[in-house]
């Protein structure tokens, strides 16, 4: 999967999160959690260094579950 | 069989007809024959009569229309009263005493039809309504004998003593589903009233007064009027006038089956009215709940698709795409099937292969597909094509009800005091949603259009004033924010409900969010394109009424904050109290006939059937149980992802029911690529649609009329679809899925259908209480169906929401990136027509097209201006993904800097154009904003020319030995 689209996708969501009130980071790894597919986690976490982030992305990346 | 036959089916609906509209109010008790008949206030004495068994006769009544009282055939005698009134407009009154039957009736009434026979032919034995028309009938009914009236004028003959007659008009073929034959019409007006009653459209008049009056469309014939082809003038018509032509070929019905038709979310219910098996007509069921007896173009007229000669009825295999395709047996290729698969899977793992299924298709069929997908091949790579149009109502009406669906029946609009429409365009996508809107509109309801482009809605006839919000394209969550505002700071909020039922601190925090003046009209109107004082006036409209109900559609959900502005509409709905009772709520016009279905189905990676996300262990441990294995605990891949991974080399198989993905998803090259990567493309479709040509298995489909299931519509209504001829193909489609699931070792054996919505009802609580056997006597039921509501739930969230308390989120509008620029300056969005369906497989290989043979490009004469176009101009459509050529067509409807086209067409490839862009909760596609850059062209792209270079070569299909 491509990690540029991955990265622009977490981007995203954290632009949704960043507006709400409670723990921000969290509720991006949450979503990211709940919606991608692990192998998408994976590529994710493995290509995140260098991708232009969202701060909230930043924040969340220790809660994002990788492989198990 | 488990097929409904009504009682008096053979006749059609025509004779169980009981003359007036039903009507609610407190018993009234009369005598009618010597018979006590007790009825409610305000019901005529012909309905009376009728409840009790009696049969008056009558022409210009029928229960689909309001009584007009002109052909004078149903007059009564009634104690106390002086002469003979009518019953059809006679309201009933306690103690009344009525007598049907008198001799001087009977001589009234031959005298009236005595006058109706002398101008009407005498050709009934040939005649296309022979045992099917109603003048025929009373004829009979009141015993008449003779006709004593010398031949004189008329409408009947061609020719008159001197030349031709001058009051004959010739029969109208131009509608190709339907003819109008003036020299039989009676003049009873009922075709009049019902395509203004029921229909809304208002295209027919009556010319000339007495016996001059003809009935006319005002212009040279159907087809060029504007007419819509509904159907409900020629359903009402007593006589052969206005006749379906299938009826005339065929010949009348002998038996009708109830069943639902298979195009948009509406639902309508119909009765199929056959001969043999051969399908006669499609007549809508009074007695269905969301269609009261109407139904629009195509759920009526345009089946033939069904039996068109594009359908693929043998399965077929090749090795490569750029093979030929082999026609096997049904056996060989689904092993063909299963070996692509578990190869792909014992080379790549078990995530490398996925399923789509398809919101067309049944729930019992698409329960089975995903079932397929996490209990045999053991992954949670299922995703549906729902996945383009309404993901996103799945996660903001969940996040904020607690639930995915719409709150309301459709029964519901006949209280809406407001209606606020966004995004959606009912009259063209749910046209019989859009009729029974336009009647609450005509009562005197207001309308609320929040949409880029001027719908017709907005032109119905006789409403009163509508406001038109023409946002820009990708604003919406700025102007729902808006109002939000404006009913935060001028206190127009229902705090009382806000109290009892949200939770309050997320309202507080909510409220002071909407409150800040960057959200108000003044501060966000520049970027809308809508006057702040237009938006004000909207937000006190709505909040104002006493019943304030919101209806959307794609436009709402097809963008890049599609989740924001759903859940941007539960909050509306909430703070002014819109929720938890009939005229009020938030309601998803759902595309696809079973887009609401395939959702609840468990068709999403991440959540298994009833909504429940796949890491619920107490969720799966029931799905363990029932399929004896264990299932992943983590989502799968969405349509998009698949495509994505199969670029990179890691999705290899897939198995996709019903759908074209290659022509209904986005950024087309992206899709392309994603299919070619791919070593087994199984495609489960009636055609050999685009998807086909990189698809290695084809197995054939079968149509709503060829299987037994069930259809959700998007008032969460489970309707019934039933088998009115065998599946051409040998397979009903739910067969298939368990032939492929087999030769996957899965050893599944459903013998019917009932069995899987069986399975359904023990797994999976909102269905707890739904059986085959629940809708044959009701008729349908509305999910939730279960202990506490076990006729089914019409209206939700009565005395709490799902979830608890009602949840306020905040809802920032941040901009699409998909911006205009110099290169790009327009922004194109998308919609859909009345006569044409999706993508339009089905409607157009129907005579459906005459209305539609291509699509088109809407564009404002300014811009057009600009570019030196002129109307019907080839342009170059163009946008960062991809350029495409089509036909132009100008007009004011959009605004200056939009452009507008439809999908039906595959030449028009118009998803070529449109981005990958999506949803940031759910990846539903932005097909509604995409920046492009318009010019003209000479005629199609080179990519359309090669596009069609290689449908030729991929479609081959090797001469049957
Ligand atoms: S066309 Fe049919 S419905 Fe219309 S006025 Fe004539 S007879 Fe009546
Ligand atoms: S088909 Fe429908 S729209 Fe056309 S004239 Fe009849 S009722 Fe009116
Ligand atoms: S397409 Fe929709 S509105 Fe038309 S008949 Fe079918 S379900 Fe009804
Ligand atoms: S049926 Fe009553 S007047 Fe025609």
């Amino acid at each position: 999967m491509n990690p540029d689209k991955l990265a622009h996708m977490a981007n995203q969501i954290a632009r949704f999160f960043e507006s709400q009130p409670g723990d921000q980071a969290q509720a991006v790894a949450d979503h990211i959690n709940a919606n991608w597919a692990p192998a998408m986690r994976d590529t994710f976490l493995a290509h995140h260094a260098g991708q232009d982030l969202h701060p909230l992305v930043s924040a969340a990346l220790p809660e994002i579950r990788g492989k198990g | 069989m488990k097929d409904l036959i009504i009682p008096d089916g053979i006749h059609g609906p025509k004779l169980s007809d009981m003359g007036t509209p039903a009507k609610k109010g407190a018993p009234v008790t009369l005598v009618i024959d010597g018979m006590d008949v007790t009825v409610p206030e305000g019901t005529s004495v012909m309905r009376a009569a009728a409840e009790a068994g009696i049969t008056v006769p009558k022409l210009c009544a029928t229960d689909m229309l309001e009584a007009y009282g002109s052909c004078r055939l149903c007059v009564v005698e009634i104690e106390g009263m002086r002469g003979t009134p009518a019953s059809c407009t006679t309201p009933v009154r306690d103690g009344m005493v009525v007598k049907t039957q008198t001799e001087q009736l009977q001589r009234l009434r031959r005298g009236v039809m005595e006058l109706y026979i002398s101008d009407h032919p005498l050709d009934c034995l040939t005649c296309a309504a022979n045992g099917d028309c109603e003048l025929q009938d009373m004829a009979g009914a009141v015993g008449l004998r003779e006709v004593r009236y010398a031949p004189g004028q008329n409408h009947v003959e061609t020719r008159a003593a001197e030349g031709p007659n001058p009051l004959y008009i010739p029969r109208d073929d131009s509608n190709p589903y339907f003819f109008y034959d003036p020299s039989k019409c009676i003049v009873c007006m009922r075709c009049v009233r019902a395509c203004e009653e029921v229909q809304g459209t208002f295209a027919l008049t009556v010319d000339g007064r007495g016996f001059d009056a003809r009935i006319s469309t005002g212009t040279d014939d159907f087809l060029n009027s504007d007419c819509v082809s509904c159907g409900a003038c020629v359903q009402a018509c007593p006589t052969a006038t206005l006749q379906e032509k299938t009826v005339e070929e065929i010949g009348t019905p002998e038996r009708a089956i109830i069943t639902t038709c298979a195009y948009c979310g509406v639902g309508c219910s119909f009765e199929a009215q056959m001969r043999g098996d051969q399908l006669v007509r499609m007549v809508p069921w009074k007695d269905g709940k969301a269609n009261r007896g109407h139904s629009c173009v195509k759920g009526r007229f345009a089946w033939g698709y069904a039996n068109h000669g594009d359908r693929i009825l043998h399965p077929m295999i090749r090795e490569s795409i750029t093979d030929a395709w082999r026609e096997v047996s049904w056996e060989e290729a689904l092993d063909f099937a299963a070996k692509g698969i578990k190869a792909a899977q014992a080379k790549h793992g078990k995530d490398s292969v996925g399923v789509i299924t398809s919101s067309r298709c049944t729930n019992e069929e698409t329960f089975l597909v995903q079932k397929l997908a996490r209990a045999v091949m053991g992954t949670n790579n299922t995703d549906t094509c729902a996945r383009v149009c309404h993901s996103p109502t799945g996660y903001g009406l969940k996040q904020t009800f607690g639930t995915s669906a719409g709150t309301q029946d459709f029964d519901s609009v006949e209280q809406v005091d407001c209606a606020v429409v966004i995004g959606a365009n009912p009259t063209d996508g749910h046209p019989v949603f859009g009729s029974r809107l336009r009647k609450r509109l005509r009562q005197g309801a207001g309308l609320i259009v929040i949409d880029p482009r001027r719908i017709d809605l907005l032109e119905s006839v006789h409403m009163g004033e509508g406001i038109h919000l023409p946002l820009r394209p990708g604003t919406n969550v700025a102007v729902l924010t808006a109002l939000a505002h404006v009913i935060v700071t001028e206190k127009l909020y229902d705090e009382a409900f806000i109290r009892e039922r949200c939770d309050w601190e997320e309202w507080s925090d909510y409220a002071e969010f909407a409150a800040d003046p960057a959200h108000s009209p003044e501060a966000v109107e520049a970027l809308i394109g809508v006057p702040a004082e237009t938006l004000r006036q909207a937000a006190r409209t709505y909040a104002a009424a006493p019943n304030g109900a919101i209806y959307y559609g794609l436009g709402v959900t097809e963008h890049s904050q599609g989740s924001t502005t759903v859940i941007a509409i539960a909050n509306l709905a909430m703070m002014t109290g819109n929720i938890g009772r009939p005229g009020v709520g938030v309601n998803p016009l759902r595309g696809q006939n079973n887009v609401q279905g395939s959702c609840d189905m468990g068709s999403f990676p991440h959540e298994l059937p009833g909504y429940r996300h796949v890491s619920d262990d107490a969720a799966r441990a029931v799905f363990e149980t029932e399929w004896h294995t264990t299932l992943d605990p983590e989502p799968g891949l969405r349509i998009p992802n698949m495509l994505d991974a199969a670029v990179a080399g890691d999705f290899k198989a897939i198995y996709i029911q019903g759908e074209d993905i290659l022509q209904s998803d986005p950024d087309t090259h992206h899709v392309a690529a994603g299919l070619a990567a791919m070593d087994c493309v199984i495609v489960h479709d009636l055609f050999l649609n685009e998807t086909a040509r990189y698809a290695h298995v084809f197995l054939p489909g079968s149509t709503f009329l060829e299987k037994d299931g069930t259809f959700t519509n998007a008032e969460r209504r489970i309707n019934m679809v039933r088998k009115v001829m065998a599946p051409k193909a040998g397979l009903a489609d739910w067969e298939a899925t368990q032939a492929l699931a087999n030769a996957l070792g899965a050893g599944w054996s459903y013998t019917h259908p009932s069995q899987i919505m069986a399975e359904i009802a023990r797994t999976t609580p909102s269905f707890a209480g739904v059986t085959y056997e629940l809708i044959d006597r009701i008729g349908s039921v509305q999910w939730p169906c279960n202990e506490t509501h076990p006729q089914g739930s019409p209206v939700m969230h009565e005395d709490g929401f799902v979830r608890g308390k009602g949840r306020f989120i905040r809802t920032a509008y941040v901009a699409t990136e998909e911006r205009t620029g110099p290169r790009f300056p327009l922004l194109l969005t998308t919609g859909r027509i009345l006569s044409q369906y999706n993508v339009g497989a089905q409607t157009r290989r129907t005579e459906n097209s005459v209305w539609h043979d291509q699509d088109l490009l809407e564009i404002h004469p300014h811009d057009a201006e600009q570019r030196g176009i002129n109307e019907g101009d080839w342009v170059r459509l163009a946008s960062r993904s991809g350029e495409t050529s089509l036909r132009a067509t100008i007009t004011d409807r959009v605004s200056p800097g939009v452009v507008y086209t439809t999908f039906h067409h595959p030449d028009t490839q118009a998803n070529v154009v449109t981005t990958d862009n999506s949803d940031w909760a759910t990846n539903c596609p932005e097909y509604k904003v995409t920046a492009v850059q318009v010019a003209l062209s000479n005629g199609p792209s080179d990519w359309q020319e090669l596009y069609e270079a290689q449908t030729k070569l991929t479609r081959r299909v090797e001469a049957a030995e």
